[in-house]
């Protein structure tokens, strides 16, 4: 792969109107998902920060927003910001950022893959880069161990979370 | 500090509130551990009368509980699991859920019982249930059995490792308590 700052060097932020960054978690017999609405992330020289506020996670019921909120999950009070920091390396459409992500406390190795588009010129005159990027980790490294057992006796609850972050970013004026 | 003690049980003998009564005698200096007595006042727990204000007595117990800055359980068992009285009180205090008195509080479980097992189901009972009203539980645990042998006639604790255990616990809820530890 060669590295982003042959095509996009600079500094790009999260446009966040136009961003999403959430997860999924296989629960019972289908995939729960989540939004965290109040985020962060930038770009610059190939390397990409992040940061997510925990308490702006968006769930449909508000209790459940408040278990996922409390210690047996994210633990907002003690842990209010989940961060990303990696270097992104790309090959053609496709984007892989190693690096290292912090949740709850706890520093993880993480490498997010998906793809890359732009940077290009919009209609209004900015320069923008699309990535939209993944990466699955196992809840349970970062201190959250909540399960209920089905009656067949298997976890309600998966431990394979999946991370997902579909970023516009602009290009930033020196 | 303020630490809030809640016996589970309402017997005027009983052997979990003389261990609260022994951790008092514990608490460091700038440590103050209130023993709740309102127990045995609680409604039982009615939906249709679950409304904002509760029932005073609910709202009292719900105003000390958030007014402490962490609570310590000990529990007996009754038919393997958390006496009524304790579980119907933290029912209501668990509402409304998202906003309950317990939320992120520190919280530390022990139990006791007449038998060898100390009330360990119970407690862990109630550790998921504080847990699931989302509650800070720590790892405390801490089960007296054949409790009675550790108590005096006036209900005084005579048994020095159960002390010391005593100890440790309430400095394990102390730590996890700590203002340092909650963000800014």
């Amino acid at each position: 792969m060669s590295t982003i700052e042959q095509q996009a060097s600079g500094t790009f932020a999260a446009d966040p109107v136009h961003s999403h960054v959430g997860f999924e978690v296989p629960y019972a017999v289908a995939t729960f998902s989540g939004e965290v609405t109040d985020f962060t992330a930038s770009l610059v020289d190939g390397h990409l920060e992040g940061s997510a506020k925990i308490e702006s996670i968006s769930l449909k019921d508000e209790n459940l927003t408040a278990h996922v909120l409390s210690p047996e999950f994210f633990d907002a009070e003690r842990h209010p910001v989940l961060t990303f920091s990696g270097d992104l390396a790309r090959d053609g459409d496709r984007a892989k950022v190693e690096g290292e992500i912090t949740l709850k406390g706890i520093t993880k190795p993480a490498t997010l893959e998906g793809t890359i588009v732009g940077p290009t010129v919009d209609h209004f005159g900015a320069t923008r880069v699309g990535l939209k990027l993944e990466t699955v980790v196992d809840r349970t490294a970062f201190d959250m161990n909540w399960n209920m057992p089905l009656p067949s006796g298997e976890p309600a609850l998966g431990n394979e979370v999946t991370l997902k972050a579909d970023l516009t970013l602009v290009a930033q004026e020196s | 500090m303020r630490v809030l003690a809640i016996s589970g049980s309402l017997r005027r003998g009983s052997n979990n509130t003389a261990l609260l009564r022994a951790l008092r005698e514990e608490a460091p200096s700038g440590v103050e551990i209130e023993i709740w007595d309102g127990l045995e006042e609680i409604p039982p727990y009615d939906g249709d009368g679950d409304l904002a204000p509760g029932p005073a007595k609910v709202e009292a117990f719900r105003s000390l509980v958030r007014e402490a800055d962490a609570v310590f359980f000990a529990t007996p068992e009754y038919n393997s699991s958390i006496p009524g009285a304790l579980k119907n009180a933290l029912d209501w205090a668990s509402r409304p859920l998202a906003t309950n008195a317990f939320r992120n509080k520190p919280v530390a479980v022990i139990g006791s019982s007449a038998g060898a097992f100390g009330g360990v189901w119970a407690a862990a009972e109630l550790r998921k249930v504080l847990g699931a009203m989302g509650a800070r539980v720590t790892e405390v645990e801490m089960a007296v059995g054949h409790a009675h042998d550790k108590l005096d006639d006036a209900g005084r604790l005579v048994d020095d490792d159960v002390r010391l255990e005593l100890g440790e616990a309430l400095e394990t809820l102390l730590a996890e308590a700590s203002p340092a530890l909650v963000a800014a």
